[in-house]
């Protein structure tokens, strides 16, 4: 449940993007949330819902993408990919393993209606 | 359409942590966040090590609770300065309760501070409090699988505290698992076998946070 004071605070965070952008509306928040944190999306859709009432990012979907745990093992040399649970090297076995991903959590990028004339937006790095 | 953002969620906490971590140091004040499970033996591994401490340290207590204050008034009983944190239900402590708390310790006078953090292996390992050490403990019952489980506890912290060692003739808990695992996913860091009921391992684990006390001071 500390998704609740996360959830006030990316909300927040969005709502301040959005409208630096002259965004009318927030229709999609998509989140990067590295597989070794303990943040559950359905849960900050649901503190969303609640908490958005009102503003520009009401009725907003969270998307979530969970990039990989990436390691190097110290024994082989090898990088690979490992989920939280067989913390072993994918091609040796070893457990003598450098992190090397697995902790992100940030927003990428949000899908918004904007206000007016989009070429403008466009105009300042927007897609 | 799509705008591109890449904003860190957690900075307004980081941020916060940075402060307080620099108020700290500004002081030469260590702050010890204490994690671990409810039962793990956060509060008696803090007495313990008050006990030990106290000789060559000015110590104070956060101790931070989902209600209550019954862990207080057992630190307030070993004379030490304590003030309670209720988090009103909420599952961890933020870096600014912290900074809103401090003001209630003497600042002036103190050496270290131990903040109890909630007892959850899940969301206080989400929030630095402006911490100069961590400490995670587990203990023996809970099992040999934690790591796997909440790797982001056993990740982010300095320290791992092995607690109710004494136990472990009587549990299918294989240490080399946890062993392994936590050094994979924190390689490098310490971990202490500790009984704070008998007193082993408490002398090796005061001896590590006097040596982390001294680093700020000198």
């Amino acid at each position: 449940m500390h998704e609740l004071s996360i959830t006030e605070h990316l909300l927040a965070d969005c709502i301040k993007n959005a409208e630096a952008q002259n965004a009318s509306r927030i229709r999609v928040i998509r989140l990067c949330i590295g597989q070794l944190r303990g943040i559950v999306p359905d849960c900050i859709q649901i503190y969303l819902d609640m908490l958005s009432e009102g503003t520009i990012a009401e009725g907003a979907r969270i998307e979530a993408e969970f990039p990989p745990v990436k390691v190097y093992c110290r024994d082989c040399g090898e990088e690979g990919e490992i989920t939280p649970h067989h913390l072993s090297c994918p091609r040796c076995g070893s457990l003598r393993l450098k992190l090397l991903s697995g902790k992100e959590f940030y927003i990428k990028s949000m899908e918004v209606d904007i206000n007016g004339d989009q070429s403008t937006a466009s105009g300042n790095g927007l897609e | 359409m799509e705008i591109k953002v890449l904003h860190q969620v957690m900075d307004w906490n980081e941020d916060v942590s940075e402060e307080v971590k620099k108020e700290l140091a500004s002081r030469q004040i260590c702050m010890i966040n204490i994690m671990g499970s409810p039962g793990a033996g956060k509060t008696s591994l803090i007495t313990s090590l008050i006990s030990r401490l106290r000789p060559d340290l000015r110590i104070a207590v956060i101790e931070g609770d989902i209600a209550g204050q019954v862990d207080a008034e057992h630190i307030a009983g070993l004379e030490i300065p304590v003030v309670q944190l209720n988090t009103d239900g909420a599952c961890h402590i933020e870096a600014m309760s912290i900074q809103h708390i401090l003001p209630e310790l003497p600042l002036d006078d103190l050496d270290v501070i131990f903040v109890e953090n909630i007892g959850n292996l899940v969301c206080p390992a989400e929030f630095r409090i402006g911490e100069s050490l961590r400490i995670t403990i587990l203990s023996i019952p809970e099992g040999d699988d934690k790591v796997e489980k909440y790797p982001l506890m056993f990740t982010d912290t300095d320290c791992l505290v092995l607690n109710k060692y004494d136990m472990l003739p009587y549990f299918d808990f294989n240490e080399e698992r946890v062993r392994a695992n936590y050094e994979t996913v924190n390689p490098g860091a310490p971990l202490f076998c500790v009984s704070s009921r008998t007193g082993d391992g408490l002398e090796a684990l005061a001896g590590f946070i006097l040596e982390n006390v001294r680093k700020i001071k000198a």
